[in-house]
């Protein structure tokens, strides 16, 4: 991230003042924090490396109060960034120097449950993991589960398109949510999508999930409710090199299988995180996968006797099935834990999130070791299997300024290498200000320029999460890389009209 | 010498360009077309065709990476067959209104058949698209791989979006594994029964991949591994349909094969028209009088009758959905439900971001613009 320009105090002090007195005038004083003390917590979200100092951050409770801080923040032209949870990977939520800090912690009311239809209506601060407990007397459950679920929230699951171990089979976010209400930069109420399967024009849902909070504030969310399986297996499968493993994954969805979810560990990250929960993990494999099928008892009893065939044909060297909910959730600890069990063995470590086409998972996982002594630092490696989305590990010490360059420029180039393959710079934790600079290799010059036009159709003044998601041109040029073209037209220098 | 294939696309392609330029320079909108098939549905087309169908063909497919790449113009019959012979499908059963419907189309109208409540509509699907927009540029939003963030979602909003945004010149789609077994039962009941009986369904294990219900008959769908459509079948206790009537219902549902979706003329004078609404599952509707086909486990209802549109669309309103006039001799209530003031205006402004000159299908989703 390119370090922004210091802000004299003087205008700053101003700028805040002014500010502080609109808000003064629609929110109560307890909704409203100013001092240093009060906003370091928001200084940043789970992408701690990059740290803000918000100008005031605002705890409004009801819909009335989002509109009233937006409409005062809309006439003194100031920056908002709204925020959830803030456990974003990606610096979607770091404050904006000059702007106001928007939480969304005290939306924690879950509206209404339909067991009949099959919804949930709930505030946008409610946690991922209480949706489904809100829908567990019902026998229902939310099924995006991004692995910050206990802490994540609904909102920010909108505004990041979140993914989980489940979205092979269950969908991304934006398949899960049926219509999300809120307001638009000025504070004009909007309500994009429905209770309904669609909605009367465009359909914005696309646009609005996934948009990282730059076209609208959202405080409620309506979501689909899935039954729960009755039962769940997982097959754990070793095998002795990562090419093999990676073709037992495209010949596992070959056979027509949609497995529930459909991981991979590389050896050293199966070592990390046997030794922080002791699965019972094979530490001699060069990758392990987890394949996990759900459903009725005798639909998943046939889906994992498939299931096995298909990994032991494609040479799987160990296969072990879970006999019991104990068993199956033992084998999944290691992966749920993937993250903080790398935290035990580094000081820091930066989280890519790439995606690839499957096929040529092998010749990424190659780049990477092969970058690995380019940067000198190590790297760990988990991996959406199922869906393509590669989450590299980049193990370094933030304490050392040269080690963060150089975990920044590895994980660049992982990104851009994923370009270069097919695929994109994220998968599932948006591009928020890690990835704007490698936004510029995956969009043209004309594709970005449509981005902001698509900005400022909901949000003209641009005040909304300013500066995240879309890197400008003057940005992309001091970055210098090239744009890597990916569209399959033939014609790449047509003149334009 | 034959030219190759990629050439001929690309000479497609140049025709596109060179058409949509000289419509640029004239500011002469362009009425965007496929295979033609879906031109009753909403508001009338207009403007000089510009014609996709030559720039077609399956540019892609992996069939172990669930994602097929195709041309605008590709035929939805051919994509559709070239899925089934690798044992895929598109999982939200795309209606065909005519033959000689194209991909490009089948996102733009974004309609979704009977599959759709239990598998997700072509919106869910649509993994990224090129496009020609703004002032005649060449654009890729999206990719060929499932998950996806970068950037806004612009690919899927074209799904539904009439063409107003642009030319959509190639998309990449999400495929599914085809369905091992089928199986259709009936039950014969009222339409309140029906309703009754699919609001308990959706906490029930059973892989219900459709249902309709239509003239005093329960459709239910069922589809997957064996022996869960099997057990599905026993635990239903009600009468199998015969695979190829089944078939064939489902197939009729979809591409509105029956006389209930297609008035005749005489009854469009009389003032009959056929409305789709889209409403909340459980949602209630008063009695608005002409007949209805019930879809989407009760969130999609076909309704044809006499009815004023400020009274179809009321109703709609008050349950929680919209109503589009699908066929009727006086459309000029909208073919779409108008929008609230806050949501037009972003509409407008996004319209104008992609298509400064106001020359792609203007009108065809809202009068006016």
């Amino acid at each position: 991230m390119n370090p922004t320009p210091p802000i004299d105090p003087h205008v700053r002090a101003r700028r805040q003042a002014a500010v502080l007195a609109a808000l003064a005038r629609v929110l109560p004083r307890d909704a409203i924090l100013a001092s240093r003390e009060e906003t370091t917590p928001y200084e940043c979200d789970g992408m701690s490396a990059y740290r803000e100092s918000p100008l005031v951050v605002v705890l409004p409770s009801s819909d009335a109060e989002v509109a009233a801080t937006l409409k005062a923040c809309h006439a003194h032209r100031v920056p908002v960034v709204a925020r959830g949870a803030g456990t974003g990977l990606s610096g979607g939520a770091l404050p904006h120097p000059l702007g106001v800090t928007l939480s969304l912690a005290k939306f924690t009311r879950i509206v209404a449950v339909d067991p009949e239809a099959c919804t949930a209506t709930v505030q946008a601060g409610v946690r991922n993991l209480a949706i489904s407990e809100a829908a567990a007397p019902f026998g229902l459950y939310y099924a995006p589960d991004p692995s910050s679920q206990i802490a994540c929230t609904i909102g920010g699951n909108v505004a990041e398109n979140s993914g989980g171990v489940h979205c092979l089979k269950y969908g991304l976010t934006l398949h899960n949510v049926l219509g999300v209400r809120g307001f638009t930069a000025d504070g004009a109420a909007v309500e994009f999508g429905s209770s309904a399967l669609d909605a009367a024009g465009l359909d914005l849902l696309p646009l609005i999930v996934g948009s990282e909070g730059m076209l609208a504030v959202i405080t409620e969310v309506t979501v689909k409710l899935v039954p729960k399986p009755i039962l769940a297996r997982c097959i754990i499968a070793s095998f002795a090199d990562i090419e093999s493993a990676g073709r037992a994954v495209a010949n596992v969805i070959a056979a027509g299988i949609i497995p529930a979810g459909l991981e991979l560990m590389d050896r050293r990250m199966t070592a990390v995180a046997e030794n922080y929960v002791h699965a019972g993990y094979d530490l001699e494999a060069a990758a392990i996968l987890l394949c996990e099928s759900d459903g009725t008892a005798l639909e998943v009893d046939e889906e994992i006797g498939r299931m096995t065939a298909v990994l032991e044909a494609s040479g799987a060297t160990r296969i072990a099935a879970s006999r019991d909910e104990a068993e199956r959730l033992k084998f999944w600890s290691g992966r749920k834990n993937a993250f903080p069990a790398s935290g035990g063995i580094s000081p820091d470590y930066l989280c890519m999130d790439s995606t690839i086409p499957r096929r040529r998972l092998a010749e990424m996982l190659l780049s990477i070791q092969a970058m690995e002594s380019t940067y000198g630092l190590a790297c760990v490696n988990v991996f959406h299997a199922g869906d393509g989305n590669l989450h590299p590990l980049i193990l370094f010490d933030a304490a050392d300024a040269d080690q963060l360059r150089r975990a920044e420029e590895f994980g660049a180039d992982i990104l851009e290498t994923s370009v270069r393959l097919g695929g994109t710079i994220s998968g599932e934790h948006g591009v928020g200000v890690e990835k704007l600079n490698s936004s510029c290799v995956q969009f043209s010059p004309a594709e970005r320029a449509q981005f902001f036009a698509v900005k400022r159709a909901f949000d003209p003044e641009e005040l909304l999460n300013p500066g995240k998601v879309i890197p400008t041109l003057a940005r992309c040029a001091e970055y210098g890389k090239m744009h890597v073209h990916r569209g399959l037209l033939p014609f790449p220098d047509l003149p334009r009209y | 010498m034959e030219p190759r294939d990629a050439d001929r696309r690309d000479a497609a392609l140049l025709r596109v360009l060179d058409a949509v330029g000289e419509a640029r320079a004239r500011r002469d909108p362009l009425e965007i077309r496929g295979g033609g098939t879906k031109g009753f549905y909403g508001e009338a087309p207009r403007g000089r065709p510009l014609e996709l169908g030559g720039l077609a063909g399956i540019v892609n497919y992996e069939p172990s990476e669930l994602v097929v790449t195709a041309r605008a113009g590709t035929p939805l019959a051919e994509l559709e067959g070239a899925l089934a012979a690798r044992g895929q499908m598109l999982a939200f059963e795309p209606p065909r209104f005519a033959p000689g419907g194209t991909v490009g189309g089948m996102v733009a109208a974004g309609l979704s058949g009977p599959a759709r409540a239990a598998s997700g509509s072509v919106r869910d699907y649509v993994l990224g698209a090129t496009i020609l927009a703004g002032r005649g540029e060449i654009m890729t939003f999206g990719g060929q791989v499932i998950k996806n963030v970068a950037g806004y979602d612009v690919s899927r909003v074209l799904a539904g979006s009439w063409g107003v945004l642009g030319v959509i010149l190639e998309v990449s789609l999400k495929v599914v594994p085809s369905r091992a077994a089928t199986a259709t039962l009936i039950i014969d009941c009222g339409a309140d029964e029906a309703r009754a009986r699919l609001k308990s369904l959706g906490k029930r294990p059973w892989p219900l991949t459709a249902s309709a219900w239509f003239r005093g008959r329960l459709y239910l769908r069922f589809a997957g591994a064996r022996a869960a459509v099997d057990l599905a079948c026993r635990d239903a206790n009600a009468a199998a349909l015969d695979p190829d009537a089944a078939a064939a219902w489902w197939a009729g549902l979809r591409d509105h094969g029956h006389e209930f979706f297609r008035p005749e003329a005489a009854a469009l004078a009389r003032g009959e028209s056929l409305w789709r609404l889209s409403l909340p599952a459980t949602a209630d509707l008063p009695d608005l009088g002409g007949e209805q086909c019930i879809e989407w486990n009760g969130a999609l209802r076909w309704w044809r009758g006499g009815a004023a549109p400020e009274k179809i669309r009321a109703a709609a309103a008050a349950a929680g959905g919209h109503a589009t006039l699908v066929r009727a001799a006086d459309k000029s209530a909208g073919a779409f439900a108008p929008l609230p003031a806050s949501l037009m205006r972003i509409h407008r402004r996004l319209q104008e971001a992609f298509d400064p000159d106001g020359i792609f299908n203007p009108g065809r989703l809202y009068a006016g613009w």
